[in-house]
């Protein structure tokens, strides 16, 4: 139980800021100094692995030595859904959080990693609270949402956001025989439904990720309930990347005052471009990778 | 005539809600803490755990740092890991910014990384007049070197893991994230007698 306290604990502890995907050193050094809480070391950006295509992989264990070596944050790192040998490699390093993420390719069809396994703790993707719940039950010590990656549209993050809380407020309605159902339904396990049944939240932190692209998409999906922000191709795929870095975070932080939202939001130049999720063919949806 | 103590948070980023919680049982007033505004309503304050380097940036962001020197003048603050690491006078590993209201140098991830985190129970100075106490250290800093007005008050190996200087406090480890509520109550307890 200590290690679950552990493992959800440095979560706690990024509460309230911005994890920011960087590829190199110098982006992890400008991601520190604008006040990311983390950086993710990757080494393509979701928005190019979905441009260049091929089976994207657990990143260049030298790239990552790197960025650990360059900052003083926490520093997490990708392994593909199912790779636990990826993941074994990435504990190895000493990462401080491994995300177990449907933006690289799936390594295994039915199974995720048992991350009670590991000393390291793992987050994961979800799209609703069955899928997280299941997460959890594996071992999972943060969720955040799917949301669409590498998309710059923040509609899935907010569909999933919305779907989750609402899933959640549900629960607290339902009586005991209700609880049993919803498990048999989402393929939870009855404990963690009876868990957030009583208190209205999931065990672990809750964070969002997927499309962030702008201040105001960080405060939107704080306001929702997310606790920290994941923030991906956003950053460096933007024109101006430190100014909007800085931005991001101070949006993050102020997400409930739209006076300091609305100057944080001036002058940043062009954000990524952007996607419209209903162009994409269902096979383009990282999200839908996870079982 | 007793007036609720306002106990006030500051939540630019971290492990606010923990604490929160704690305050709460503990029957005070709490307020979270983003503005100067706010931060002058309040009778002491607590920086929670989070990362340092982060809270650096948003501090001058809201605007908060001449406000934290002055409020720390008069009133008690109590720094956990990265608020202990906002409160020393000097910070290494790297060396930082700090704030300069508690005489210590405080050296940051001093553990290792949080393949190095860890559950220990903690040894008692002789100050120490509460109930036992578990420390969750995370990423945790380490206290190197004390001023001479320092009081130790628990132990970890026999190293110093939280120290009194008047009414501040600071703490290397995570009491927010344990059930006992020992030591928020002592830091009430310091609060009350200022």
């Amino acid at each position: 139980m200590s290690e679950m306290r552990l493992k959800t604990g440095l979560a706690e502890m990024l509460k309230g800021g911005v994890i920011m995907d960087v590829v190199n050193a110098e982006q992890a050094k400008i991601a520190e100094q604008a006040g990311a809480v983390a950086v993710m070391a990757l080494e393509r950006v979701p928005a190019d692995i979905r441009k260049q295509g091929g089976v994207a992989r657990m990143s260049d264990p030298q790239m990552i030595l790197e960025i650990m070596d360059a900052v003083s944050i926490p520093v997490m790192a990708k392994a593909r859904i199912g790779h636990f040998v990826e993941a074994q490699i990435l504990e190895a390093l000493g990462v401080d959080y491994v995300d177990e993420s449907e933006v690289l390719t799936p390594a295994d069809e039915e199974h995720h990693i048992d991350k009670f396994k590991f000393k390291v703790p793992f987050v994961c993707g979800a799209r609703n609270l069955g899928e997280a719940l299941r997460r959890i039950a594996e071992g999972a010590a943060m969720i955040r949402t799917k949301g669409e990656a590498g998309s710059g549209n923040i509609v899935e993050a907010v569909r999933h956001l919305r779907a989750m809380h609402s899933q959640m407020r549900r629960l607290t309605l339902l009586g005991d025989e209700e609880l049993v159902h919803e498990a048999k339904e989402t393929g939870a396990p009855l404990e963690l439904i009876r868990w957030v049944a009583k208190h209205g939240k999931l065990p672990v932190p809750n964070f969002a990720a997927g499309g962030v692209s702008t201040p105001a998409d960080a405060a939107l999906v704080r306001q929702l309930g997310a606790e920290a922000v994941f923030v991906g191709s956003g950053i460096f795929k933007s024109e101006d990347p430190a100014p909007r870095a800085r931005a991001i975070v101070e949006a993050t932080t102020n997400y409930q005052d739209p006076a300091v939202l609305a100057k944080c939001s001036r002058g940043l130049g062009e954000p990524m471009k952007g996607l419209d999720i209903h162009q994409l063919a269902p096979e383009e949806r990282l999200q839908e990778r996870g079982w | 005539m007793v007036e609720k103590q306002r106990i006030g948070i500051l939540a630019l980023q971290g492990a606010v809600k923990p604490h929160v919680e704690k305050l709460v049982q503990l029957g005070v007033e709490v307020v979270e803490v983003l503005t100067p505004y706010t931060l002058a309503s309040v009778d002491a304050l607590i920086v929670p755990g989070g990362e340092s380097s982060a809270f650096l940036h948003l501090i001058e962001m809201n605007g908060l740092w001449d406000p934290l020197l002055e409020f720390g003048r008069e009133k008690p603050v109590w720094g956990i890991c990265a608020g202990a690491i906002l409160m020393a006078s000097e910070v290494l590993h790297p060396a930082q910014r700090s704030l300069n209201l508690f005489d210590a140098t405080v050296e940051r991830n001093a553990y290792g990384r949080q393949l190095q985190s860890f559950v220990s129970a903690l040894e008692p100075a002789p100050a120490w007049e509460e109930e036992g106490v578990e420390g969750v250290f995370i990423r945790a800093p380490r206290i190197k070197n004390v001023g001479p007005k320092v009081v130790p008050l628990l132990s970890y190996k026999g190293e110093m893991v939280m120290a009194r200087e008047g009414k501040h406090l600071i703490s290397t480890f995570h009491p927010e994230l344990t059930e006992s509520p020992a030591v928020h109550r002592y830091f009430l307890g310091l609060c009350g007698t200022t």
